[in-house]
């Protein structure tokens, strides 16, 4: 018995052991990160397609950080912040003795040239001399689209580690914008160097360093040994993003062992991907929603409130995310994810229920249909991470209005022309689907740019509400996150109560992975960050 | 024979410029607007008249064309507009991979295509005739995308004998100079990367190839027959000389012709059919890129793309019409 005793002993010992050595990451190894496509630019200011910007990811570092798996903000190369009371004059201290992959210092003019940059009127202030900021290429994508220039008035070097945001006007999603990939922070003497040629020669302070590319076939990335932050990775010696464009070629890649992580397999090899004891499926909501969404500039979607109800009880969302999304996603009830704050959990969705939507059709003044005549329903033609398969679900759609009576047809154009047209709202559209992908985890993300009519002609779902109009401008206006918080749960019910859109699915994203990578987290905004990350 | 040449070539240039005009004319009647696919659903009002403006695309069709002309008759292809390089820097890095696969696939077609037309030909109506005019049939019908996965769950899955996709393996360093990366590794003396590369492009070479080689076989085949009844072939027959002798030396060379016509066009069929084969195989050439500037919609890669395969094609030709009169001393070019 006692002998016993000793034997399970020393086995629960080993044990122990081995987790805790499985669970110390271990340093060195190539890491191959297998995409769909190749990067555009790795220039973040100027680039507006996730397989540039997961490569930044892990060049260029931000002022603020993203948590691992939510977007709660993080001090970055920022140590510390300040927001002056009146909400307008932000205060960064930067973390002193960071390194350039180019042995340059990180100091306060370097981040003033990175933002500064991106300004049309470029109000900046160096400290000493500074660097004289070429003319710009081509606009800065992200941060037109942002508004960024309506926002930030000027941006002054106080001193070497400290660096002053001047705004125009208060505005609370500022700082989550300053965590996103266009706020990266460059190397300004890499940048000077040949600026036609920075987003193919990139230099940032990210834990790896940029080394070389073959266009369309692969990027390659070393470990920065200089990299600031001594008490985590990066532990991978070297990170190889290849490209391998067709979806089931890329998992045969990771099943034979060649790559370690397979993006955006598709959904039936997710299926044999569980199946399979080498793989692990690393999983995340993502941070996104698809919606159906009406033309508010005509009549009866305008002012027909019953009937938007009725169009919202008559869709089965439920089979649209078991058979198109293929079970990877969830059925909405609110416009943003239920992982974002401001989410409201007392909103209860509207039920596919026929019969409910045939009521609210009578009330509409259409019973059963009569009277509305066929209607257009906008698919997108492509597939895009909220959506799979634009048309198919148009087409369930539609199959789902004929039981209430509703005659809608299925119109679909190519990409661009689908955007452009559907911007401008033409008689031809009834309802349109698209979607979203959050940038930053702020609701004013999603709630705002999307559905806010009142606040221009270029949302694209031109819906003109006033007390949600105002709630909006509020949110933005109000810097306590408790309050915002508050703000948007509200603004939400207003949405819910009015039906402007109709909120179908937020996708999931899965990736398998080889069992022997550690600590890879996927990250709700799409980020693919590799500094935590190691092989057994 | 110079002065042949010459006046091909300044053929060359008015149908290259045919070829710039229809181009630039299909690509504008087209719907679709690179700036509006390159913000996608973020783009607002200001960015996309931003960057339109930037890209010139506000102007009118002709000034639009004028502008392209003139840039490139300083030998500038321009810039691209989603990866901001200069065309030609692009074509560079794309093109050698495109030719290399296709020369090996070229090479292989030719080969196996001949031997396979030859065969059938001097044994008609026996059973490897049927076998292998079944086979070719076969093999201009196969869809080359579900062809290509075939050959990688047989070859590289089940057997292991040959790697998935790629040019070369993430283990395997080659410091580049041409870009056509067989030739590299012998120019370097390094014979891992050859094997590697050799290795690599095999599967893609013969899945590209399969078309080529059905047609090759079958034009090969239809020629010998022809030539084989000829009074000629019937004298050399009863010279006593051998059948390989009267085949190779006598048929052979006289059956070239239609052959080599067909092999030159052929290699049109494999510059198109390189989209699907470097898709499936993850090969950097020139065919996913253009199918991709398609989609994108990125005017400066089509035109610039385009024109490059163009004047690809009329060498080509020029090269196929020099052949003729190698092949057959009857023919004289003046």
């Amino acid at each position: 018995m006692k002998r016993m005793f000793w034997v399970v002993l020393c086995i629960l010992a080993l044990v122990l052991a081995g987790t805790a050595m499985a669970d110390t990451p271990k340093k060195g190894g190539t890491l191959v990160f297998g995409r769909g496509g190749d990067s555009v630019g790795l220039d973040p200011a100027y680039e507006t397609d996730g397989n540039s910007f997961q490569v930044c990811d892990n060049i260029f570092e931000a002022l603020v950080f993203y948590a691992d798996e939510s977007t709660a903000l993080e001090p970055g190369l920022a140590e510390s912040w300040d927001i002056s009371p009146d909400g307008k004059t932000y205060t960064f201290k930067l973390r002193k003795g960071v390194k350039f992959h180019d042995g340059t210092a990180m100091d306060a003019n370097a981040v003033v040239f990175s933002i500064g940059r991106m300004m049309k009127d470029r109000n900046v202030k160096f400290l000493g001399k500074g660097y004289e900021i070429p003319a710009q290429e081509r606009p800065p994508e992200y941060w037109v689209s942002m508004e960024m220039d309506d926002i930030v008035g000027s941006i002054e070097a106080v001193d070497e580690y400290t660096v002053v945001f001047k705004l125009k006007m208060v505005n609370a999603p500022f700082l989550a914008n300053m965590g996103m990939d266009f706020a990266d922070i460059i190397s300004p003497t890499a940048f000077l160097k040949n600026p036609k040629e920075f987003l193919r020669s990139p230099v940032g302070t990210g834990p790896f360093k940029f080394v070389s590319w073959v266009k369309d076939d692969r990027i390659i990335l070393e470990k920065f040994d200089a990299y600031w932050d001594k008490a985590a990775g990066p532990y991978l010696d070297k990170v190889i993003f290849r490209s391998i464009p067709e979806n089931s070629v890329r998992f045969l890649e990771l099943k034979t062992g060649n790559i370690h992580i397979c993006q955006f397999p598709n959904p039936q090899d997710i299926m044999l991907a569980k199946k399979d004891k080498n793989l692990i499926l690393p999983t995340q909501p993502g941070m996104n929603v698809g919606y159906l969404s009406f033309n508010h500039t005509k009549e009866p979607w305008k002012s027909n409130v019953n009937l938007r109800k009725a169009i919202g009880h008559a869709i089965n969302r439920k089979a649209i995310v078991d058979n198109l999304y293929q079970g990877m996603g969830q059925v909405a009830k609110n416009p943003i994810p239920p992982t974002m704050w401001g989410y409201n959990e007392s909103i209860p969705g509207y039920a596919y229920d026929p019969a409910k939507a045939k009521e609210y059709l009578k009330k509409a003044g259409f019973p059963n249909g009569e009277g509305l005549g066929e209607i257009n329903l906008w698919s997108m033609p492509v597939p895009r991470p909220y959506n799979p398969d634009g048309v198919k679900i148009g087409e369930a759609m539609a199959a789902d209005l004929a039981k209430v009576g509703i005659t809608a047809k299925v119109v679909t154009y190519e990409w661009g022309t689908y955007l452009k047209r559907q911007r401008e709202q033409p008689e031809d559209m009834d309802l349109f689907q698209l979607g979203w992908t959050g940038d930053n985890g702020d609701p004013d993300n999603f709630l705002a740019v999307l559905f806010d009519g009142k606040a221009s002609t270029a949302i694209r779902t031109q819906w003109i509400h006033d007390e949600y109009h105002d709630l909006m401008v509020k949110g933005r206006e109000t810097i306590d996150q408790a309050e915002r918080d508050k703000i948007y749960q509200k603004a939400l019910q207003i949405f819910f109560d009015e039906c402007p859109a109709i909120a179908v699915a937020h996708s999931t994203v899965i990736w398998p992975a080889l069992k022997n990578v550690n600590n890879f987290k996927l990250h709700p905004t799409g980020s693919v960050r590799l500094k935590n990350v190691w092989l057994k | 024979m110079l002065a042949y040449i010459l006046r091909r070539i300044m053929i060359m240039i008015p149908t290259l410029l045919g070829v710039t005009v229809i181009v630039f004319l299909m690509l504008h009647a087209t719907p679709g607007d690179p700036a509006e696919l390159l913000l996608g659903e973020r783009a607002t009002t200001e960015s996309l008249e931003q960057l339109r403006e930037h890209l010139g695309l506000n102007k009118p069709l002709h000034v639009q064309y004028g502008l392209f002309l003139s840039r490139l008759l300083k030998g500038d292809l321009g810039e691209t507009i989603w990866t901001r390089q200069k065309v030609w820097t692009e074509v560079k890095q794309r093109f050698p991979a495109t030719i290399e696969l296709s020369l090996v696939a070229l090479f292989i077609s030719c080969f196996a295509g001949m031997i396979l037309g030859i065969i059938s030909a001097t044994k008609q109506y026996s059973l490897f005739d049927y076998a292998s005019m079944i086979g070719a049939l076969a093999g201009v019908s196969m869809p080359i995308f579900w062809l290509g996965l075939v050959f990688m769950l047989i070859f590289s899955l089940n057997l292991g004998w040959l790697p998935l996709s790629g040019r070369l393996s993430i283990s395997v360093d080659l410091e580049v100079i041409t870009n056509f990366y067989i030739l590299d590794a012998i120019l370097t003396g390094n014979w891992p990367a050859f094997k590697d590369a050799v290795w690599h492009i095999i599967m893609p070479a013969v899945t590209l190839s399969t078309i080529p080689t059905a047609i090759v076989a079958r034009m090969t085949r239809s020629a010998m027959l022809d030539v084989l009844r000829q009074d000629y072939i019937k004298t050399a027959k009863a010279k006593g000389l051998s059948q390989l002798k009267v085949i190779f030396k006598h048929a052979l060379r006289n059956a070239m012709i239609p052959v080599v016509t067909t092999i030159g066009l052929q290699f049109g069929v494999l510059l198109g059919g390189a989209i699907l084969t470097e898709t499936i195989f993850a090969w950097p050439g020139v065919g996913k890129w253009m199918y991709d500037a398609v989609m994108q919609r990125d005017y400066m890669v089509i035109q610039g793309g385009t024109l490059f395969i163009a004047g690809l094609f009329v060498v080509i030709n020029l090269l196929v019409d020099l052949l003729y009169a190698v092949i057959n001393p009857r023919i004289s070019i003046q």
